[in-house]
């Protein structure tokens, strides 16, 4: 059982029309793992991830969910996944309650079994005291929250979040992360796609990083950053009209921002005190320890939300 | 007094804006112009259907005042009026409704200078337009079809806009009073209430008494009393009564949907 | 283990509870005030129709015209609506719901609804006098034949097209016509011959005659086999048009 991946693809590719929105990648997820994609907008995240819930069809290559085959599956597969779209597709004229019974019944629950889950759930995402009300008039997050909730009705093996958090307070992030980790100590595998890089390295154990329907980086969160980052980085901000990108030469791997500059060091101290013996007068200096953020500009040459 | 609130605070000008976003709007959906001209193809099935399939299972009918018309003479201008008021009924409630509270038009609006009253008239303006397009062309078929004479036509058009301006006002006054799209199942069923009983199909005479003095009192049958008796060429001081009855709900129904706007939209 | 199309079903169901008082009263009341109004009230000046009063007449008509626009009624902006707006078929469709499932939950919902308000309305038409003949006890047979036969191409045509525009012209050219034209007001035979074949193409047309045969106890016009055969043609290639556009439209 543990030998054999919960997903596993192969060259798959996904078109639209001539448009290649996923370009031939290949992936392997294994219990309990918690996996994430990263990439900007356009990347083919969710065009992946639907594949991976078996409601698109791969145009060509090979994929497997749980060990059985989507095109002949589907249904067996999706019996067994939690999904929760990018985009939230609630009944709005049902109360919060009622979303979670009638979506638990589609899954084959029985009626107790539908509303002893949907109790479980309005504490686990806290949306109790809104359990009687129509889903309409309901803030963003609490969508979002419900969606998630619902994704977890029928006690899957495979939880899909695509953009889970986006559009959550941060109590209500918190909030899920602690809940997705207790779902994980349970053994349930996660997969997600996030454009927040401490949700990723807070929740996955592996990520890769997409950028025009390709995987340009794969490993875990340290091993991305020790890959393709230096461990410090220091981020200089002169004042207008100073250019000093020729002065730092040498010191460190040098990305030019449009507000800032960034050096990529092995020793963030040292790179500061070579700046100024240099005679530079940054307006202001920052040294921290490189993030994810910093793999992703460093990989797709943009930043997060562009 | 309407009137001199009109006058007071209206621009022809804003509220021609309202109506040309209309008739923008209108062109952008697919297969619109097909939809608007159809809508003209509507009453005139009514008419093939009941007026002459309907009155060939009648024959004759012996109206209250003795005179004898064919079935189809008696229905046709009915048939008019309830176009009349659906036509503006569906404008100013489900399509001003989901304007207001789902597309967000009118948030959008109100931020520029236009005002509420003139956003009201203005979807008024767009309702009344569509329907003197529909009026006319199914008046042309009355006389092609020896309903009516072609000078009487001509004094069934106005009343036939009366009609549609009465309930395009009362229509958008109600909609300002919407909770949500269920109600309209009751705007949509009492619209349907009218059409059956409001002397539509049989004379309002062979109604019981009681029922009687209810529709009596309803719209639908003083809109359906002034158009037929205008198209049989039969003016008289009744009609009067009826074109101040529909005229006071003009008034009405424009003064509470001002007033709802300005409440709903401006604070 | 509920069959997922029942899950479906459940899910119209728990949506109608919201909605249940205004349609309701537009379900049940509206047919029999129509026929007061004009079942009785032009009754009143047409003499005999096939043997028998008008309104014993018009009744089997306006029954089968109740189920037909109900069963449109349930088909056409709440499936536009659960694949443009609500996404509910998108919910569905990541769930072992399939295609096929919705489309039959949506059957059953329609067939619900029709088969209470013929009910009804035929114990009404009874105590009005206007049933005929023992036969009447399968009308609720035919009106869910009928319902079905409407319902599954226009869910079919509803999950094809991308604007709600496009109902208006459903309505227009097709629905009302059928409801004015297919005999439920006045014999199809009164139309002039070259119409006519479109009233025979009509569900509805079949339903009504069905109907008439039955609260009345005389022959239909063509034999019942052949009625119920149009109709049966109907549900069938509507229910196979229905899965493939559920499908086309859910693919990516
Ligand atoms: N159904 C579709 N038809 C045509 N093109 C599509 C369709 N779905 C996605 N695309 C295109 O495929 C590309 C990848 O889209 P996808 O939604 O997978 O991106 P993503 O990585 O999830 O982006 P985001 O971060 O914005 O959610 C985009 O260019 C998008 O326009
Ligand atoms: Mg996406």
């Amino acid at each position: 059982m543990s030998e054999q991946p919960l997903i596993r693809a192969r060259g798959l590719v996904k078109r639209f029309g001539d448009f290649t929105a996923v370009d031939g990648i290949d992936l392997e997820v294994a219990p309990g793992e918690a996996f994430g994609f990263l990439g900007p907008n356009g990347a083919g995240k969710s065009s992946t991830m639907r594949m991976i819930g078996c409601v698109s069809m791969p145009t060509s290559g090979e994929l497997r969910i749980l060990g059985m085959d989507p095109a002949r599956d589907g249904a067996r597969i999706r019996g067994r996944l939690g999904v929760c779209p990018q985009l939230d597709n609630l009944d709005p004229d049902l109360s919060v309650r009622e979303n979670l019974t009638t979506y638990a019944r589609y899954f084959g629950m029985s009626r107790a079994r539908a509303r002893a889950r949907a109790e479980e759930l309005l504490d686990f995402v806290q949306l109790r005291d809104r359990a009687a009300s129509r889903v309409e008039p309901l803030s963003g997050g609490m969508k979002r929250r419900l969606t998630i909730a619902r994704a977890m009705v029928n006690d899957p093996d495979l939880v899909l979040l695509d953009e889970p958090t986006t559009g959550l307070d941060p109590q209500a992030r918190h909030l899920l992360w602690e809940r997705l980790f207790r779902l994980r100590q349970r053994g349930t595998t996660l997969v997600l796609t996030t454009h927040y890089m401490d949700e990723a390295e807070q929740l996955c154990d592996r990520l890769v990083v997409m950028d025009g329907g390709r995987i340009v980086a794969e490993g875990s969160p340290r091993s991305l950053i020790g890959t393709y980052c230096t461990p410090e980085v220091v981020e200089l901000r002169f004042p207008d009209g100073v250019d000093p990108a020729g002065g730092l030469e040498g010191i460190g791997r040098v990305d030019p921002l449009p507000d800032r500059v960034l050096l990529y060091t092995g020793d963030g101290d040292a790179a500061v005190a070579e700046v100024h013996r240099r005679g530079l007068v940054p307006s202001s200096v920052l040294v921290r320890r490189s993030s994810l953020e910093d793999v992703f500009l460093k990989l797709t040459g943009r930043t997060l939300v562009d | 007094m309407v009137s001199a609130v009109l006058a007071a605070r209206v621009s022809p000008a804003r509220v021609g804006a309202v109506v040309g976003r209309n008739v923008g709007a209108l062109r952008s959906g697919p297969a619109y112009w097909l939809v608007l001209a159809s809508g003209f193809f509507e009453p005139v099935l009514y008419l093939l259907s009941i007026g002459v399939g309907v009155g060939a299972l009648v024959g004759e009918l012996r109206l209250a005042d003795g005179r004898v018309v064919e079935y189809a003479v008696f229905v046709a201008p009915a048939m008019l009026a309830v176009s009349a008021m659906s036509g503006a009924l569906s404008e100013t409630t489900f399509n001003f409704f989901f304007k207001m509270k789902y597309a967000k038009t009118f948030e959008a609006i109100l931020a520029t200078p236009v005002r509420p009253l003139e956003v009201a008239l203005g979807e008024l303006a767009w309702a009344m337009t569509r329907s003197a397009v529909y009026t006319g062309a199914f008046l042309v078929v009355m006389v092609a079809m020896g309903l009516t004479r072609v000078g009487w036509a001509l004094a069934v058009f106005p009343a036939a806009l009366l009609v549609g301006l009465a309930f395009g006002a009362v229509g958008m006054a109600v909609s300002t009073l919407m909770r949500g799209w269920q109600d309209f199942d009751l705007v949509t069923t009492g619209q349907f209430a009218l059409f059956l009983f409001s002397g539509t199909f049989s004379p309002v005479g062979d109604y019981p008494p009681v029922l009687r003095v209810v529709v009596e009192a309803t719209p639908l049958f003083h809109s359906v009393e002034l158009v037929r008796g205008l198209a049989a060429g039969l003016p008289g001081w009744g009609l009067l009564g009826h074109a101040g009855y529909l005229l006071a709900m003009t008034a009405a129904g424009l003064w509470v949907a001002a007033r709802r706007l300005e409440r709903a939209l401006c604070r | 283990m509920v069959s997922p199309a029942v899950a479906v079903l459940e899910r119209h169901l728990c949506l109608y509870r919201r909605l249940w008082r205004a349609s309701a009263f537009s379900s049940f009341v509206l047919p029999v005030l129509f026929l007061v109004s004009f079942g009785v009230g032009v009754g009143r000046y047409v003499g005999e129709v096939g043997g028998v009063g008008y309104l014993a007449w018009i009744v089997p008509g306006v029954l089968a015209s109740t189920a037909f626009q109900m069963a449109v009624g349930d088909s056409t902006y709440s499936v536009l609506g659960d694949f443009k707006w609500v996404r509910g078929f998108h919910a569905m469709r990541a769930t072992p719901v399939g295609v096929r499932d919705m489309v039959v939950g949506g059957l059953l919902y329609a067939l619900l609804r029709v088969e209470s308000a013929v009910v009804v309305f035929l114990v009404v038409a009874g105590v009005f006098g206007a049933l005929r003949s023992p036969w009447a006890v399968v009308t609720p047979v035919v009106a869910a034949l009928l319902a079905v036969a409407v319902a599954a191409p226009v869910m079919g045509f509803s999950a094809s097209i991308d604007h709600d525009s496009y109902f208006a012209l459903l309505f227009r050219f097709v629905m009302i016509p059928s409801a004015l034209f297919g005999g439920v007001f006045f014999p199809v035979d009164q139309l002039p011959q070259v119409v006519r074949p479109l009233a025979y193409v009509s569900p509805l047309w079949h339903g009504v005659e069905l109907c008439r045969a039955a609260t009345l106890g005389v022959a239909p016009p063509w034999p019942v086999w052949v009625h119920a055969g149009v109709l049966l043609v109907f549900a069938g290639a509507g229910g196979v048009w229905a899965v493939s556009a559920f499908g086309r439209r859910l693919r990516d």
